[in-house]
């Protein structure tokens, strides 16, 4: 009996342990270093010019930066979910995803802060936030929130990893500068039971602070549009409607992230097919959830047709940004909803191919939250050179957009190469505890 | 630094010139000088100066009369008047608003171009743009110019983050682009759409580039911050009217002091309560709750039918009529 278990530890060690970068994982962080180089060349290039290098004008003055930092808050909502909302609820079949969220979050709302400095016209004076900021502007309620989300996620990924860090220690060649990292964050790891104790407190203490941040983290980016007069801004809706799409977006994110890992490290046996039916059904809710918020934010406004609203709703509906009105709510929400309701859509690759769909329509969602209101203010459009009165982002928009995107993978990438995305430890304690109910 | 010194060069006379004069010659004009205290000529340029052989009377600080050569002049456009509170804090006892006759305007455009070229405004962008309106289908079409509302509960100073758009005791809604960090935030939370973005740098001219910055004069404008009309308090503080308002040939411009109780385009003045009442003046987007002070009067009575100013609008907006 003791045999057999020593055995499956080394096995679940071995399965778990991170690799190095095989050809494909090399052609992939290239790929992504590329992006991310031509987005900060396109950046230099902003910074050197203004934002005058950007598409945005006097009516459109937020364009995709905006919506990029919304859809990274949004998708950062998902290490919440699946961390918090699932331990606190006693979840145990989350183990394996809760690192995979963890990090998602912490990569995004890392370039959730970058991508809102590239949009300042003075990004030299962030220091004013600090210097002369006033409590009553929602940017510094943002301000505030993020950067508490940030620690109290980064601590949810570092505590958990804790005892991870141990085993890899001790199976890292020392000397190495991956040993010498491994040691400097968890040497002090011993492992007695104190410090598990202590550990799975901090935890819970963490995961219950997450929820009101995480919470307060979108509704507060929603206020920045909420507290507004704009038609298809000023509504009361907004902070539910956010938050709703976020843990929509999030809970894609993760199912697209398991499916590659499983594939790519071989994780069949701790991802499971009945992880991904799970997560099928809970993004089905999720999905429903989300569709809930929309017909409230859409069709209440369109039964009354206020004159403000008439021109801004019909553009979606019909006009010129109908195809990704409806492609953002067709793939981002009602297909997938179509896929997951069925046993069969909930297999891995079904599973996967609804996750990718819903987070490339969450990207044309925040696009379209931002800029078709702002094509619509109040007073007509008149006496403003005729680029003034479209929006469509430039080349370095675009390539700051996607280096931000291609940014938060590569972050994800390293630290898959440096950690387990599943966690070793928690995977044994698991397998052993079921093993022995399995004895008794 | 404004004059200095008495010594050397400079000759102490009791002239009779009033005395005003020199006041405003030494607010002009510094003295290229310092060190009275020292021994040394404190006229000792790095480089030699060639005397004029032109004297100018200035007044020193001690009171005296001085007299000096004018080589020794040197201008200072950048000679900070008001500092940064003053020009955050607002004229005493004043509570500026603008009275707009709607009846008057026949979209010449005017007060943008003096506006633009006064504040050295972008090409292509304005701070003051005149719209063509019309309420609802078969209604009369009318100009309608629009500058900053200077609310009273501005939206854009509520949501910026770092103060750098403030509201002043005398009712101005200013910018401090010494502080802006170019969110945008206002520009989003402006109802009015007034203000503009410096998304590249300002075409300034040479003399207005190296001045010192006030909120007061809006000048000069800055890359990568936020600019809006300013009513002009550079103007009101020497008892001169704003731009717009002394540029249009029709007198479609009021502007006044409440606690006067008085507005003026120039050649007329009216009682503000009066003419509000008299000729039913109203305010835009009233149901915001922004309270603006920029009161309209609706256009009746016309001076000119709509179609004169149509020959002043651009192609690009025949199509763009507000209904």
């Amino acid at each position: 009996m003791e045999n057999s278990n020593v055995k499956a530890v080394e096995q679940i060690t071995k399965d778990l342990l991170p690799q190095k970068f095989g050809k494909r994982g090399k052609i992939w962080t290239a790929v992504l270093v590329v992006i991310c180089l031509v987005g900060a060349y396109a950046y230099f290039r902003q910074l050197k010019y203004g934002l005058e290098v950007t598409n945005m004008r006097d009516y459109v003055s937020w364009g995709i930066y905006i919506s990029n930092f919304v859809f990274f808050v949004a998708i950062s909502l998902v290490g919440s979910l699946i961390t918090a909302v699932f331990r606190l609820s006693d979840v145990k079949w989350s183990t394996p995803l809760t690192r995979i969220a963890e990090i998602i979050a912490v990569s995004a709302i890392v370039f959730a802060s970058i991508i809102i400095i590239v949009d300042m016209g003075r990004p030299e004076r962030f220091y004013n936030l600090f210097l002369h900021g006033r409590i009553q502007s929602p940017i510094i309620w943002d301000v505030i929130v993020i950067t508490t989300y940030f620690f109290i996620s980064i601590l949810l990924l570092y505590i958990p990893l804790l005892p991870d860090l141990k085993i890899l220690i001790k199976n890292e060649k020392p000397g190495t500068w991956l040993s010498k990292l491994y040691r400097f964050q968890g040497s002090f790891w011993a492992g007695t039971k104190e410090q598990f104790r202590i550990g799975d407190k901090a935890i819970n203490i963490l995961c219950i602070l997450i929820i009101p941040v995480a919470f307060s983290i979108h509704t507060v980016t929603s206020w920045l549009f909420a507290t507004t007069y704009r038609p298809g801004w000023d509504s009361t809706n907004f902070g539910a409607y956010f938050i709703s799409g976020a843990f929509l977006v999030g809970a894609g994110g993760v199912v697209t992230a398991m499916y590659i890992f499983r594939k790519y490290y071989h994780l069949e046996k701790y991802i499971t097919e009945k992880h991904f039916d799970r997560m099928g059904k809970i993004v089905v809710l999720l999905a429903l959830l989300y569709l809930y918020f929309n017909v409230n934010e859409y069709l209440v406004p369109a039964f009354k047709m206020k004159k403000s609203e008439e021109m801004h709703l019909e553009e979606l509906f019909t006009g010129s940004f109908s195809g990704m009105f409806w492609f953002a709510i067709l793939v981002g929400m009602i297909i997938p909803i179509l896929i997951l309701l069925f046993r069969k859509g909930r297999k891995p690759f079904p599973v996967f191919i609804a996750g990718v769909m819903i987070v490339i329509g969450a990207w044309f969602k925040r696009y379209l939250i931002v800029t078709p209101t702002l094509l619509h203010p109040f007073l007509p459009m008149q006496d403003v050179p005729v680029n003034f009165r479209h929006y469509f982002p430039s080349w370095e928009e675009w390539a700051i957009a996607m280096g931000s995107l291609a940014g938060a993978l590569l972050i994800i990438t390293f630290f898959v190469r440096i950690y387990p995305i599943v966690p070793i430890e928690e995977t044994i304690i698991e397998q052993t505890e079921s093993h022995e109910k399995a004895d008794q | 630094m404004s004059c200095t010194c008495g010594k050397n060069n400079c000759n102490s006379n009791e002239e009779t010139n009033s005395r005003r004069e020199f006041l405003a010659l030494g607010l002009m004009a510094t003295l290229a000088a310092a060190g009275c205290n020292s021994d040394e000529n404190p006229f000792s340029p790095e480089e030699p100066v060639a005397l004029t052989g032109e004297k100018v009377k200035l007044l020193s600080v001690n009171g005296e009369v001085i007299e000096v050569d004018r080589a020794f002049l040197k201008p200072v456009p950048d000679m900070p008047s008001l500092s940064n509170s003053e020009e955050r804090k607002g004229m005493p006892n004043k509570q500026f608003v603008m009275v707009i006759d709607l009846a008057r305007c026949k979209n010449l455009k005017k007060c943008q171009s003096a506006c633009n070229h006064m504040h050295q405004v972008h090409p292509g962008q304005s701070w003051i743009k005149v719209l063509s309106m019309e309420d609802a289908d078969h209604t009369a079409p009318y100009w309608q110019p629009t500058t900053c509302m200077h609310c009273d509960e501005p939206p854009c100073v509520k949501v910026c983050p770092v103060d750098a758009t403030f509201k002043r005791q005398d009712g101005l809604v200013l910018i401090d682009s010494d502080r802006c960090i170019g969110c945008r935030f206002c520009m989003a939370a402006c109802p009015y759409s007034t203000r503009v973005f410096n998304w590249g740098e300002p075409g300034l001219t040479a003399e207005v580039k190296d001045q010192h910055y006030s909120c007061e004069t809006s000048m000069p404008q800055k890359k990568g911050t936020v600019g809006k009309c300013d009513f002009c308090p550079d103007m009101t503080r020497k008892g001169e009217l704003p731009h717009c308002v002394s540029a249009c040939p029709n007198g479609v411009f009021f502007f006044g002091d409440m606690n006067e109780d008085s507005v003026s385009n120039g050649a007329e003045t009216f009682r503000f309560s009066e003419l509000i009442k008299d000729k039913a003046g109203y305010r835009l987007m009233e149901d915001l709750g922004t309270k603006p002070r920029v009161y309209y009067l609706p256009p009746v009575n016309r001076n000119f039918p709509y179609e004169n100013g149509l020959e002043t609008q651009a192609e690009s907006d025949k199509l763009n009529t507000s209904k």
